[in-house]
């Protein structure tokens, strides 16, 4: 399990792959070496849970009493516009 | 009031503009959760992310009619909160001489399986190596404009066409920070699991 020829250039469409932003042409080219590459593979595996990984890591509730903060600049009164 | 029927096409645009006025501001309540964790990774504590939040929403309750009803209100909120947060001068604190190493995207993925083995590239293995803190450290320690599209996209999930309406650049400019910004994320996250 070793990098070889054509991992370089799917090590370079590794982002665009796991947006789905590549070309139909880029996909297949990623797709196809992917198909014959466990060190590949294992890369792009790992990249996926790393992004899973950063975003909940990453993520924060709002603090409680926030709400009731942003609910008091309304300049509006619901009752005052009828229903 | 009374038992006339309000003929005037005034008094109901305003009933209808009030109305329109009152749903803006649901909507964007209901939105506040996902403008603050935004919020939260564009500064450094929360203290500074609630005060962010509330001027976005109190410029964004003032400015209501510029909204666009039907178009991507978060995208419009978090337009303004990118705004408010450049505004505050956060320019003056970057350093200029810091240029953060960027290496290939593999990096990491290379780094743990030179240190662990390939099997240690599964995903338990990652967050063993990895703790929260690091993630957050190594996210702020980004240079802001690299910083700002990786948590739009990666956190706020935005779009590309999204994020490059929220930071006024264009796409193509979205494109190359958030690969560059996710290449230096992981250069730096290597440094830290390395350490």
């Amino acid at each position: 399990m070793t990098h070889h020829a054509g991992c370089d250039k799917c090590e370079e469409l590794l982002q665009g792959f796991l947006d789905r932003a590549l070309s139909d042409t880029e996909y297949a080219e990623a797709e196809s070496h992917l198909d014959g590459c466990d060190y590949c593979r294992r890369r792009y595996r790992f990249e996926t849970s790393l992004r899973m990984y950063v975003k909940t890591s990453a993520i924060e509730r709002m603090p409680p009493g926030l709400l009731e903060k942003l609910g008091a600049l309304r300049s509006t009164d619901a009752s005052a516009a009828g229903s | 009031m009374g038992d006339e029927e309000p003929e005037d096409t005034g008094a109901r645009r305003v009933a209808a503009e009030a109305r329109d006025r009152v749903r803006f501001e649901e909507e964007a309540l209901e939105l506040a959760d996902q403008v603050y964790r935004v919020a939260r990774r564009f500064v450094r504590t929360r203290e500074e992310a609630e005060d962010l939040v509330q001027d976005t929403y109190a410029r964004a309750f003032r400015s209501w009619q510029s909204y666009t009803p039907g178009t991507n209100l978060r995208a419009w909120l978090l337009r303004i909160l990118t705004n408010l947060n450049v505004d505050r001068g956060r320019r003056i604190q970057r350093r200029p001489d810091e240029t953060p190493l960027e290496e290939n995207d593999y990096f990491l993925a290379n780094k743990v399986a030179a240190a662990d083995g390939e099997d240690a590239l599964e995903t338990d293995r990652v967050v063993e190596r990895l703790s929260q803190d690091s993630i957050v450290n190594a996210l702020s320690s980004l240079p802001h404009d690299f910083r700002d599209v990786v948590v739009l996209v990666d956190i706020g999930e935005f779009s590309y066409a999204d994020a490059a309406q929220i930071t006024d650049v264009p796409i193509g400019t979205v494109m190359s920070r958030l690969h560059r910004g996710r290449r230096l994320l992981k250069a730096k996250l290597a440094e830290e699991a390395m350490a």
